[in-house]
């Protein structure tokens, strides 16, 4: 971009702002590009007065930023995630409405709301920020949020560790935001492909911002595996055998072996690649002994998994809400453990149908296409085993089970559309058109995004103490379904009639009546957005009514109903010793749930730090700086990262001890309040009168 | 382990609560080594494919870049850099006292030590001859992965010291007794990685 390199800013220089474009040109395009500037900086700077209005600069710092507490943890990725929706929403919004606009001709084929390069930018930070800020940190979220309550434990096995990945996480996301405002975005999509991204053709900072994005939070994602793994394998409550572990667990598990598997490739393609841009190495390379095939098949080798990654966590929702809502038992629990695991193996084993077209012989093809039609058998049982939970239950609709009704309905279209994908020769004809994009929205959006609002709802009560409101819950549900269904079924055809993906424009007038529809289904997804953080705003306005102090809104089977909502901060009085699977349900059949522990102990809780903050901080100016190329900046932020190392290291951190009074105290009230409140029946569920306690005789789980 | 006693370490009878730590800690340690194992299987597997004509590109080969003497004389080193974190561990679970303990570390890092001096200066060499990583697909993929593995052993003596000094401040209390054994953990791995590399970057392309 600049050819003025200064030794104190780097690359950076005034002219790189959208302001400036907007100066240069006034075009819709730059327009956009400024207003969304805009926003950012006005929303930061509101949230700097807000924190500041409010006094919660210091409450922010020592409640949460600091905390290692793998709930708080939780909500933060979830927070983090629920941001980065917001923008990827829109962001799809304006392509939608870009294409709906950009009919041209042969003549002059640029037309429509934004220029074809801001068109290119804007798939690219969609894709990665949908995969990597919102899918990924939702669902890491959720499991931090509820994996230690399930097992029985205290916490993660490492909670420092689990800060430092939320703000690597973070930190990469930052990066993301940053780049609206500082310079541009690569343009070569979530997958950012060499040689096209390589020094020759993208100079720039923008796949820089990728690379460094991408690296600081993924190494985040490995540890966090990691931390999910361990905690798995070593923290389990005592008699909570791996058969009787919720079945969400059981797809953490395999979320966390995958993520340490799968996340390592990534990291290695991208440093090869960064290699190749920093330090003219010939990894990917047209010149030189290069070979581009080489980063699609590593970058596949965790892309493909990738999208299991995303998907089993919501399996893992699924599998506990139809089992809760109508009031059953999960159906065939060995089945979905075998059949998680078994995707979680054969997903390593087809990332070649990434590249069908590339050059591979028939034979490579069709092996690898039948391997990925195998996925299809395991995912089936799965949505059988669901669908026989729900078969003559007492079902009730709550917001979740309409987001699982919807699943149920897409996701399967979803599958076979991919089913249809994973042969080569079909392929040849559909791959790289909006068939394909059509086919991963309709698994991604109803898998994961329907999954974690409905794990959110479901467990939001935990997590605040108050319900969310279910009209508003409900109401977003339909509108992400119907959203959905404008939105992405108008893509199947319009990719059959030939319209490329990643196309800023096109000349067929026939594609118009599609678009349009696409486009409406684009406005629904808004509001639907719109009406999620309604549900939120109108659930906290209302949460004296919506209270549930007593901790289990939906007469739950699993062990984090049996706590107070919110739930303290050690989870348990004493770490419960697990008899059964269900195991707070068989306390329910047995008749007295609610009873204290006969004794309490001293509750060793990890400490407050600002390592993770040093290191997140640290992280982000040192993709900042590498970006910009600010060398002494990038080293500066680099020794910090070090020093923090080490005095963490040379360091024994003491835990804090929650004395046994305390804990008693607590518990104690938590347990006569119960006492005094109403046990709610089950068609008194949405009501005021649900206030935590639910009617036992009514457990049929 | 029947005991509840995390082994080799004398962590002492009835600290069950160290025991438990130490578990999780080193078990943390091997998991995090199996994706650093993946990082490397990768680099491995690039180096194969790029160990072509097309890869090679027109520049220097294996048969004129490697020293096979110089790489025998390192993997001397490494693996008794490894035998020498023998001695830690056995004298961590025969309670021979700290001063002991020190001098193994001592040597263990002077061994690795010496192993990155003769890769150094192996490195000089090649890129002196023209084998610098910005020469071919295959010189980038040697560099990488030989170099990576490099780094991992340097790490290994920063932590060492890192190690004795802690030793000298604290003495060998618990945590600095499961931090040696997951030390232990890393530095052992390293030769894995080593023989992997011996055989199949330096013997393979020269057999
Ligand atoms: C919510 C409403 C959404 C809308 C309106 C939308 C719209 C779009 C559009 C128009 C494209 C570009 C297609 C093209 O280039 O031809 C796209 C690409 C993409 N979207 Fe979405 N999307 C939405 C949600 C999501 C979600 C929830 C995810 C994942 C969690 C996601 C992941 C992706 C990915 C990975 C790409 C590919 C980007 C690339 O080509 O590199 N999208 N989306
Ligand atoms: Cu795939």
């Amino acid at each position: 971009m600049t050819e003025h390199t200064s030794p104190i800013f780097g690359n950076l220089n005034w002219n790189i702002t959208p302001y400036t474009d907007l100066l240069d040109k006034v075009t819709t395009s730059t327009i956009i590009g400024a207003g969304a500037a805009t926003v950012l900086v006005v929303g930061a700077i509101g949230a700097v007065a807000l924190l500041t209005w409010m006094r919660w600069w210091k409450p922010l710092f020592r409640d949460w930023l600091t905390s290692a507490d793998a709930k708080k943890i939780g909500i933060m990725y979830i927070v983090l995630a629920l941001v980065m929706l917001a923008r990827g929403v829109i962001e799809g919004f304006v392509m939608r409405a870009h294409q709906a606009t950009a009919l041209g001709t042969l003549a002059s084929p640029e037309s429509g709301l934004v220029a074809p390069d801001h068109f290119a930018q804007l798939f690219s930070t969609h894709g990665t920020i949908m995969i990597f800020f919102v899918a990924m940190p939702l669902l890491i979220g959720l499991i931090n949020f509820v994996l230690p309550q399930q097992l029985g434990a205290r916490d993660m096995a490492f909670p420092v560790l689990n800060q430092v990945s939320l703000g690597m996480t973070a930190a990469g996301a930052g990066l993301i935001m940053i780049s609206l405002l500082v310079g541009q975005f690569g343009t070569g999509g979530w997958t950012m492909y060499p040689p096209y991204t390589g020094k020759e053709y993208s100079p720039g900072e923008g796949v820089d911002y990728w690379l460094w994005a991408i690296m600081i939070s993924g190494i985040g994602s490995t540890l966090t595996g990691l931390n999910f793994a361990v905690t798995i394998f070593k923290k389990r409550a005592p008699g909570m055998h791996f058969m009787r572990m919720p079945l969400f667990c059981w797809t953490s598990l395999c979320v966390a072996i995958m993520l340490i598997y799968a996340m390592p490739a990534l990291t290695v393609s991208s440093t090869m690649l960064l290699l190749d841009r920093y330090a003219d190495f010939h990894f990917f390379t047209n010149t030189a002994g290069g070979n581009m095939m080489n980063y699609a098949n590593i970058f596949w080798m965790f892309g493909h998994p990738e999208v299991y990654i995303l998907i089993l966590p919501a399996f893992g929702v699924f599998s506990e809400i139809s089992s809760t809502f109508s009031g059953k038992r999960l159906y065939g629990y060995t089945s979905l453990v075998i059949a998680s695991m078994s995707i979680s193996v054969i997903s390593f084993t087809v990332w070649l149908h990434h590249f069908f077209t590339m050059g591979s012989s028939a034979s490579v093809n069709i092996a690898f296409g039948i391997a990925t039609m195998i996925i299809g058998i395991p995912t089936g049982v799965k949505v059988y085993d669901w669908m026989a939970t729900m078969w003559r239950g007492r079902i009730r609709i709550t917001t979740p089970i309409v987001y699982l009704v919807g699943f149920f309905m897409l996701f399967v279209i979803g599958g076979l559309s991919g089913i249809i994908l994973a042969n080569p020769s079909i392929d040849y004809q559909v791959h790289n058109s909006t068939f394909l994009v059509a086919h991963f929205h309709n698994v991604i959006i109803p898998g994961v995004l329907y999954g974690m609002l409905a794990g959110i709802h479901y467990w939001f009560p935990k997590a605040f103490g108050f319900r969310l409101s279910e009209t508003w819950g409900r109401r977003t549900a339909y509108l992400f379904v119907g959203g959905f269904l404008f939105t992405f079924m108008p893509l199947y055809v319009l990719g059959l009639m030939g319209m490329p993906r990643r196309s800023p424009t096109f000349q067929n007038p026939e594609f118009m009546p599609w678009m349009y529809l696409a486009a409406f289904g684009g406005v629904l997804m808004l509001a639907a957005l719109a009406s999620l953080f309604w549900t939120f705003w109108t659930s906290w306005r209302n949460r004296e009514q919506l209270a549930v102090p007593g901790g289990d809104p939906w007469n739950g089977a699993t062990l984090e109903w049996s706590s107070p909502a919110p739930a303290p901060e050690w989870n348990f009085p004493r770490i419960p010793v697990v008899t059964a699977r269900d195991d707070w349900g068989a306390a329910k059949r047995a008749g007295d749930p609610w009873k204290g522990p006969d004794e309490y102990v001293d509750i060793e809780m990890p400490a407050n730090t600002y390592f993770g903050v040093i290191l997140a901080g640290a992280a982000f100016i040192l993709g900042f700086a590498m970006t910009w190329h600010i060398w002494w900046l990038a080293i500066a932020s680099l020794l910090t990262m070090f020093a923090a190392l080490f005095w963490r290291g040379m360091k024994v951190v003491e835990p804090v001890i929650v004395p046994a009074e305390e804990v008693e105290r607590a518990d104690k009230a938590f347990r006569e309040q119960v006492a005094g409140l109403t046990p709610a029946r089950r068609t008194e569920e949405e009501t005021a009168q649900n206030k935590g306690v639910p009617d036992i005789t009514e457990f049929a789980g | 382990m029947s005991n509840g006693l995390y082994p080799g370490l004398n962590l002492g009878d009835h600290e069950t609560e160290a025991n438990e730590k130490a578990e999780i800690n080193v078990f943390g340690c091997w998991v995090f080594l199996m994706s650093d194992l993946i990082i490397f299987g990768i680099l491995f597997a690039t180096y194969a494919a790029y160990l072509n004509p097309v890869g090679l590109a027109g520049g220097p080969g294996p048969q004129e870049l490697f020293d096979i003497k110089s790489v025998a004389i390192q993997t001397g080193l490494l693996l008794l850099g490894g035998v020498a974190y023998g001695g830690v561990s056995l004298t961590v679970k025969y309670d021979g006292g700290a001063n002991k303990v020190v001098l193994w570390l001592v040597i263990s890092a002077l061994l690795g030590a010496g192993f990155v001096f003769f890769e150094v200066s192996d490195f000089i060499s090649q890129a002196q001859m023209g084998g610098i990583p910005q020469a071919s697909g295959w010189l980038s993929a040697y560099w990488t992965l030989v170099g990576l593995h490099g780094l991992h052993v340097s790490v290994g003596i920063l932590w060492i010291a890192a190690m004795i000094a802690q030793i000298s401040t604290r003495g060998l209390d618990n945590t600095v007794k499961v931090r040696l054994s997951m030390l232990g953990v890393f530095w052992h791995f390293l030769d894995l990685i080593w023989v992997g590399i011996f055989s199949f970057v330096f013997l393979v392309p020269l057999a």
